[in-house]
């Protein structure tokens, strides 16, 4: 019986490889790893952070960049232990979802292109040319408002190709209410949020999508964060602020924006350091927040994020820095560490800084 | 001009006809292998520049690292979603085969069976999140293996009821004829005899499985951790793949062509495999 | 010897109709299955269809600001991309299932048919990252600015394959009578004088696509990085392309070799059996073979989302760039919301596409299996 012997053979190998998975499943769980996901905004940073923090003994961080609408909706679902988004979240919907938000770090979103001869800050634009280009209404790169604010730069005949966010971003955010605040017909047309109806141009997915397809499309235009593009080396031209001033995207320029932000009055701690008054200001700054369940039902774990962060506030400079990211200021990081005792399990708070 | 030089100047046309078009798909066809070759070259140039063991032994991570965990993810996401669909699988091509025959229930049994083998496996990812991934209150590797069990099952109910109607009635009869069960004939004699087809079943269904990026990236999310824990979200290749392919670090990029060397030689290897055991293992007297 | 056991006998019957229920179960299970997949999707999509009603199919809307979704961009983006990608790979599949079954070399017959399947076997996304890093930028550059520039080529082989086509239809429903070889003069003409206008007014195209000009705007439009409906029909072409070759090769060897001998009896060619003899009879086959491609275009997410674009506007030209249904749901239900209208116009459209792909199948099977009844 040549088959049966076959088929005996082949349930004991079967049931050896069930055997097998079952046994890798004891070697390689990891309990005390926190995930969570969302804005790809600060990712970079985040991940730094991360891979210090277990080096130091601290827990494994599973972070996922699925941009900010995604970490907004998988914390509601409680799928993760915290969610990040660049937008803040609306009052009501912090309130209804039982969520807590803080601000976590502060980076600043630039324009990239990809031209051939443009490099570094050569070229010149300003938001509401910017927002037209969104709009469709600015097809060529040699067009005449381009040439007014580059004189010395020869713009070559080639299709303004916009590139955005294909999935919901924080990102979009920022820059839709950048651009918004600068040009009318781009408010009323398309609007601000972290997903908008873009009137031209292609979509990718997370701030590394739109990175590529920038360097692999000639003609193309997009908005990234400003660690992204400077690990690819992508030309990031100067911008003009509220002051008039055309202003390179330098760490000084973001710290100089985000000197303004107000945080004793903003509501949920999301201060606004978008379109800025000051001479050196980058238009385009923010912070980028963290969300926490309010009443969660594993406190440990809400516990061990606090943890993380408050490590990151105490020694992420380096990294920050290295990253061009803007670390909170130190009566904010207080500010954030005094928010944390709203996280409440079993009748007090999780974290142990609380009286 | 005579009947005869009409005949030979008309054969003449319909024979240069003829040629021509064999030509024209002969061309097609070059073209059609070309591309596909192509395909294939670009495929080995690109992986094998990236393959080293630190691909295979490193998880994944923000810059640099491997693909070890994505690996381990998907043999085990594939490994329990065949095993879960392949009992499943059998059962209802047994069912289609020994049990239904022809009547109207299982010719729509069969249809349904034929529309759920080409459904868009997107919209399995859909359906399996709202079944378990929202009930679960989180990502997993278990909704991954459902997902998965879900696109394997019809594939080997379609060919288990395939290969099982070519086990001649003969043996049916002689194991009837001697007193045994249903379950016994179907359990001992008919699938020995028709295993090898079983296997290419199962085998072509992990084939297919295992290349699936859509369900998996609505039910086990991705990680970048080295854990094999079911009730937590869990890394796998085709998702490796996806996430380093829009990435712009070259390292990253290079990584994606090295898993889709990887997969893409998984599958074929399962394909060849399933083909070997149809020939070898076929249970014929 | 052995006894048919008499003490046992009432277990005898239990144990059967037990291990028929079980069996049973199971095909009830994938009955099951798909009621459940049409029913979630239906259910959670319907606050989609209070909202906006029927219109929800034919709206170009899809604004995430102010709440206003409408269905007609990622189905016209679907349906355009599998038809473009149909129309590319079944002439190629076509002609590789011919060539594998007539033409080919005995002992290379097994080898290719084999390497042919095993290519059907590759997972879509090595095609998508294969589309996305190889052939967009070929489309990008040279192969978008070519037909841009020579979009006249582009309209006279159309024509030329056009016209083929109409006199193989004329052919076959009217046979060799007078009426057949009026209308294929009166067509010829018409031929004629087009192909006359194209080679004469040829323009250079602007860059920009613009609407002055219908004839040509379909060929214009930047591929922004060579992302586009073109590029995501080539990518699925490619893809379904060994798909198609294998289930054609399959038809046509189920032609009864005593059909194509008693032809050639006859004295024909090769090329009119296999038109006037073979595809006649395992037609209908054919077209579910064609179907069941289709049916695979249809849904494809991985090869699609990498080259399409991601723009949720319905595209202007054949190099515009748009969505497709998958692309789409991939893209954005994680962001969705629970029980928000995104969400709910998300899985309307993971409705639709079941219902379109469900029929697309359901044809399939039909014909393929009406064409193996007649054969």
């Amino acid at each position: 019986m040549n088959s049966k012997i076959t088929l005996r053979r082949f349930a004991v190998g079967a049931i050896a490889a069930v055997a097998a998975f079952a046994s890798l499943g004891a070697v390689a769980a990891n309990a005390d790893e926190i995930t969570g996901a969302g804005a790809t905004f600060p990712q970079p940073v985040y991940t730094r952070w991360a891979e210090q923090y277990a080096a130091q003994g601290g827990d494994s961080l599973n972070y996922q960049g699925i941009g900010s609408g995604a970490g907004q909706n998988q914390i509601i679902n409680r799928t993760v232990d915290f969610g990040a988004s660049d937008a803040p979240v609306a009052p009501e919907r912090l309130a209804s979802n039982n969520l807590l938000q803080f601000p976590a770090v502060i980076g600043a979103v630039v324009v990239s292109v990809n031209l051939p001869g443009v490099d570094g800050n050569a070229l010149k634009l300003t938001g509401p040319l910017v927002a037209d280009m969104y709009l469709g209404r600015v097809r060529m790169w040699n067009d005449p408002r381009i040439a007014a604010l580059n004189p010395g730069v020869s713009l070559p005949a080639l299709p303004i190709a916009p590139v955005y966010r294909a999935d919901s971003s924080g990102t979009t955010s920022i820059f839709t209410t950048y651009l918004g605040s600068v040009n009318l017909a781009f408010n009323t047309t398309v609007g601000a949020g972290s997903s908008v109806s873009w009137r031209a141009g292609i979509g990718a997915p997370g701030n590394a999508g739109v990175a590529g397809a920038i360097r692999n499309t000639r003609g193309a235009i997009g908005y990234v964060e400003y660690a992204y593009a400077v690990e690819n080396n992508m030309p990031t031209p100067q911008l003009q602020n509220r002051n008039g001033q055309f202003v390179r995207p330098t760490t000084a320029a973001f710290a100089a924006a985000a000197a303004t932000a107000d945080w004793a009055h903003a509501p949920n701690m999301a201060a606004s350091m978008i379109n800025t008054a000051g001479a050196a200001n980058w238009p385009i700054v923010s912070a980028t927040y963290i969300l926490l369940p309010k009443n969660p039902t594993d406190a440990g774990r809400s516990l061990k994020v606090m943890q993380f962060f408050d490590w990151a506030f105490k020694n992420g400079q380096p990294a920050a820095d290295q990253l061009h990211y803007i670390m909170l200021p130190d009566a904010v990081r207080n500010q954030v560490r005094q928010r944390w005792c709203q996280v409440q399990a079993g009748g007090h708070a999780v974290w142990s800084g609380c009286r | 001009m005579s009947m005869l030089a009409l005949n030979r100047a008309n054969y003449q046309r319909r024979k240069l006809g003829s040629i021509a078009m064999n030509l024209a798909c002969t061309l097609a066809a070059m073209i059609g292998i070309v591309f596909l070759a192509l395909i294939l070259i670009t495929l080995l140039q690109k992986g094998l520049a990236g393959l080293s063991l630190s691909v295979f032994t490193e998880n994944m991570r923000a810059r640099g690292g491997g693909l070890g965990n994505a690996i381990l993810g998907s043999l085990i996401q594939t490994g329990l979603g065949a095993l879960m669909g392949t009992p499943l699988g059998m059962a209802a091509g047994v069912y289609l085969a020994e049990v239904g025959h022809n009547s109207r229930f299982a010719a729509v049994v069969r249809f349904v069976n034929d529309i759920l083998l080409s459904a868009p496996s997107v919209l399995i990812g859909l359906f399996v999140y709202q079944l378990v991934v929202l009930p679960m209150h989180g990502f997993s590797g278990f909704a991954g293996s459902v997902a998965l069990a879900l696109l394997a099952m019809p594939v080997i109910a379609r060919t288990t009821e395939d290969i099982l109607k070519l086990v001649p009635d003969s043996y049916r009869e002689g194991s009837i004829a001697l007193g045994a069960r249903e379950a016994t004939t179907v359990g001992r004699v008919i699938i020995p005899a028709a295993f090898g087809g079983i296997l290419t079943g199962i085998l072509l269904a992990v084939a297919r499985i295992s290349g699936e990026t859509a369900p998996l990236i609505f039910t086990s999310f991705n990680s970048f951790n080295w854990s094999s824990d079911l009730t937590k979200p869990m890394a796998s290749l085709p998702i490796a793949i996806y996430r380093n392919a829009q990435s712009p670090y070259p390292e990253l990029v290079q990584l994606a062509w090295t898993g889709a060397l990887i997969i893409t030689f998984g599958v074929l290897l399962f394909n060849i495999l399933s083909r070997l055991s149809h020939h070898f293992i076929s249970g014929r007297r | 010897m052995t006894a048919i056991p008499i003490e046992g006998s009432r277990k005898f019957h239990l144990g059967d109709s037990a291990f028929k229920a079980l069996l049973l179960l199971a095909a009830l299970i994938i009955l099951a299955t798909l009621g459940a997949i049409l029913v979630i999707l239906f259910l959670a999509g319907r606050l989609a269809f209070q909202q906006f009603g029927l219109p929800f199919l034919w709206t170009d809307a899809w604004d995430p600001v102010r709440d206003v979704y409408g269905a007609l961009s990622p189905i016209i983006g679907t349906l355009a991309s599998s038809a473009l990608a149909l129309v590319l790979a079944w002439p190629v599949g076509f002609g590789i299932a011919y060539f594998l079954t007539e033409t080919c070399p005995k002992f290379l017959r097994t080898p290719l048919g084999v390497a042919v399947e095993l290519l059907a076997a590759i997972p879509s996304i090595v095609y998508g990252m294969w589309g996305l890093f190889v052939m967009a930028p070929l489309i990008a550059d040279p192969i978008q600015p070519w037909i841009t520039a020579n979009a006249w080529m582009i309209w006279i082989a159309a024509i030329i394959a056009l016209y083929f086509a109409f006199s193989g239809v004329v052919g076959s429903a009217l046979g060799r009578t007078g009426l057949a070889r009026i209308a294929n003069g009166v067509f010829l003409l018409g031929a004629l004088a087009a192909i006359g206008y194209f080679a004469w007014f040829r323009t250079d195209l602007p860059v920009l696509p613009s609407l002055d000009n219908p004839f040509w705007w379909w060929f214009q439009g930047g591929a922004i990085g060579g992302a586009g409906l073109f590029t995501a029909a080539v990518v699925l072409a490619i893809m379904i392309l060994p798909f198609i070759a294998a289930t054609s090769r399959d038809v046509l060897l189920t032609t009864p070799q005593l059909l194509k001998d008693g032809g050639y009896a006859m004295g024909a060619t090769r090329w009119e059996v296999l038109t006037g003899i073979v595809i006649p009879a395992v037609r209908g086959s054919l077209f579910g073979a064609v179907f069941l491609g289709l049916g695979r275009a249809l849904g494809e997410t991985m090869a699609v989302t990498f080259v399409i674009g991601n723009a949720t506007r319905a595209p202007d030209s054949f190099f515009a760039p748009t969505t497709s249904i998958a692309a789409l749901v991939a893209n954005s239900f994680p962001e969705a919301v629970n029980g928000s209208l995104k969400q709910g116009s998300l899985f309307a459209l993971g409705f639709i596409l079941f219902v379109v792909s469900f029929l697309v199948l359901a044809m399939a099977r039909l014909l393929l299996r009406q064409g193996r009844m007649t054969g």
